[in-house]
C-alpha cells in the first residue's frame, strides 16, 4: 500500500501484507464435483467429459479455473465444527473490526497459474493488500479493502491469486 | 458435448472482433444447479423468502461463482479446448434471476504474444438481459499461436498470465 490513510486505525494497518487464515481444502479435488459444476453451466467442453481429449490436450483431467473457490466452500454442517463456517475470514474480520453492518464484493479478479486436477489437495491464504479511508457511496458510508487469496496444490505449486475488492458499509439513514 | 475438433489459432482472432452470443432462459433450477455445484449455501440463492423479504429483490439470484462458469464456458465454446484461461475479472452490477434471458456477448480487445511466445487474446465480455447489463468481466485467455501448439504445456517461466 503506497499512500496510507490517515484513519485506518494501527492494528489494521499492521494486517497489511501480512499472510494468515491458511486452510486446506476439505475434500481433494474429485470428478462428481467437476461434472456437477460443468453440468450447471452446461459446459460441453471435451476435456472436462473425454479422458481421451484430456490426455491429449490437458495431460489428464482437470478442474474448471473458475471451479477454484468452490474446493474451499465450507459445508453447510460438519461434526467437528466450533464456529460459524466462514469462507473469506479476513473480509468478515475487517467488517466487524469497522462495526459495519454491511458489506458487498464488487469486484473479483483470479489469475491462474497450474490446473487443477483430481485428487489435488489445495491450501490457500489470505492477505490484506489495502484499506481505504472512509467514504460515502449510493450504499452507504464505509470503506473499500482489497484482499488477495493464494491458492497452492500438494507441491506448493501456485495455482492461482484471487484479488478481492470489497465495500464494507453502513446504510445512510433514509 | 464438443468433439474437440474446433482448435481456435491466435492467428485467426483480430482485435474488435465480436464473439457469437451465448442466449440462455435462466430459471430456478438453474439459479439452484448453479449455487449447489459451487456449493454457494447462502439463502439469497435457493430460497425466495429471503431473497424477497431480506434483500428486497424479486427473486433468487444466480451467485458470482455461477456466473464466472457460464463466462469459462462461454470462452471455450469459442476457442475450443485448447484454448487456457490465464485470467478472469468480474464486477457485478444488478442480479440474473429466473425468468431472464440471459445474453453473453464478448469482444477481442487485444491479440498479443509473450517474451516465452505465448499468444494470449484479452476480451471484454458482458452478461446481459434485455438492455440491462448484468455483469462486466475481462479475460485474458491463451490460444495455440499455430495447430502445433498447446498452452496447456506451459509451466514455470513460460506461462505468464
Amino acid at each position: 500500500m503506497t499512500d496510507v490513510p490517515a484513519d485506518v486505525p494501527t492494528d489494521v494497518l499492521e494486517r497489511v501484507g501480512v499472510a494468515c487464515h491458511r486452510e486446506q481444502s476439505g475434500l481433494p479435488v474429485e470428478r462428481g464435483a467437476i461434472a456437477a459444476f460443468v453440468s450447471a453451466a452446461r459446459n460441453g467442453n471435451p476435456v472436462f467429459w473425454d479422458d481421451a481429449i484430456a490426455d491429449e490436450i490437458t495431460g489428464g483431467a482437470v478442474a474448471p479455473a473458475t471451479m477454484l473457490s468452490v474446493w474451499f466452500q465450507p459445508l453447510p454442517w460438519a461434526p467437528d465444527r466450533t464456529e460459524d463456517a466462514v469462507p473469506l475470514r479476513l473480509h468478515f474480520e475487517l467488517k466487524e473490526r469497522f462495526g459495519y453492518p454491511e458489506a458487498i464484493m464488487s469486484d473479483n479478479v483470479a489469475t491462474y497459474y497450474e490446473p487443477v486436477r483430481p485428487g489435488d489437495v489445495l491450501t490457500s491464504e489470505q492477505r490484506l493488500v489495502s484499506v481505504s479511508e472512509e467514504k460515502t457511496t449510493r450504499l452507504g458510508t464505509g470503506r473499500f479493502w482489497v484482499i488477495d487469496v493464494e491458492y497452492r496444490n500438494q507441491r506448493d505449486d501456485l495455482v492461482a491469486v484471487e484479488r478481492w475488492t470489497a465495500f464494507g458499509y453502513e446504510a445512510d439513514a433514509a | 458435448m464438443t468433439d474437440g475438433a474446433h482448435r481456435l489459432t491466435l492467428a485467426a482472432v483480430t482485435p474488435g472482433q465480436m464473439l457469437p452470443e451465448l442466449v440462455h432462459d435462466v430459471t430456478t433450477t438453474t439459479v439452484v444447479q448453479g449455487s449447489a455445484a459451487a456449493r454457494v449455501w447462502r439463502p439469497m440463492h435457493h430460497d425466495k423468502d429471503y431473497a424477497v423479504h431480506r434483500q428486497g429483490v424479486r427473486d433468487i439470484f444466480l451467485d458470482t461463482q455461477t456466473q464466472c462458469a457460464w463466462l469459462e464456458r462461454y470462452l471455450t465454446d469459442w476457442a475450443g479446448p485448447t484454448a487456457r484461461l490465464g485470467r478472469l475479472g468480474t464486477r457485478m452490477r444488478t442480479p440474473v434471476f429466473p425468468g431472464d434471458r440471459m445474453a453473453i456477448d464478448g469482444s477481442v480487445r487485444d491479440v498479443e504474444t509473450d517474451d516465452s511466445g505465448c499468444g494470449w487474446v484479452v476480451l471484454d465480455l458482458t452478461i446481459r438481459v434485455g438492455t440491462t447489463v448484468c455483469t462486466e468481466a475481462h479475460a485474458k485467455m491463451a490460444l495455440p499461436v499455430d495447430a502445433s501448439d498447446n498452452p496447456w504445456t506451459r509451466h514455470g517461466d513460460r506461462w505468464q498470465p
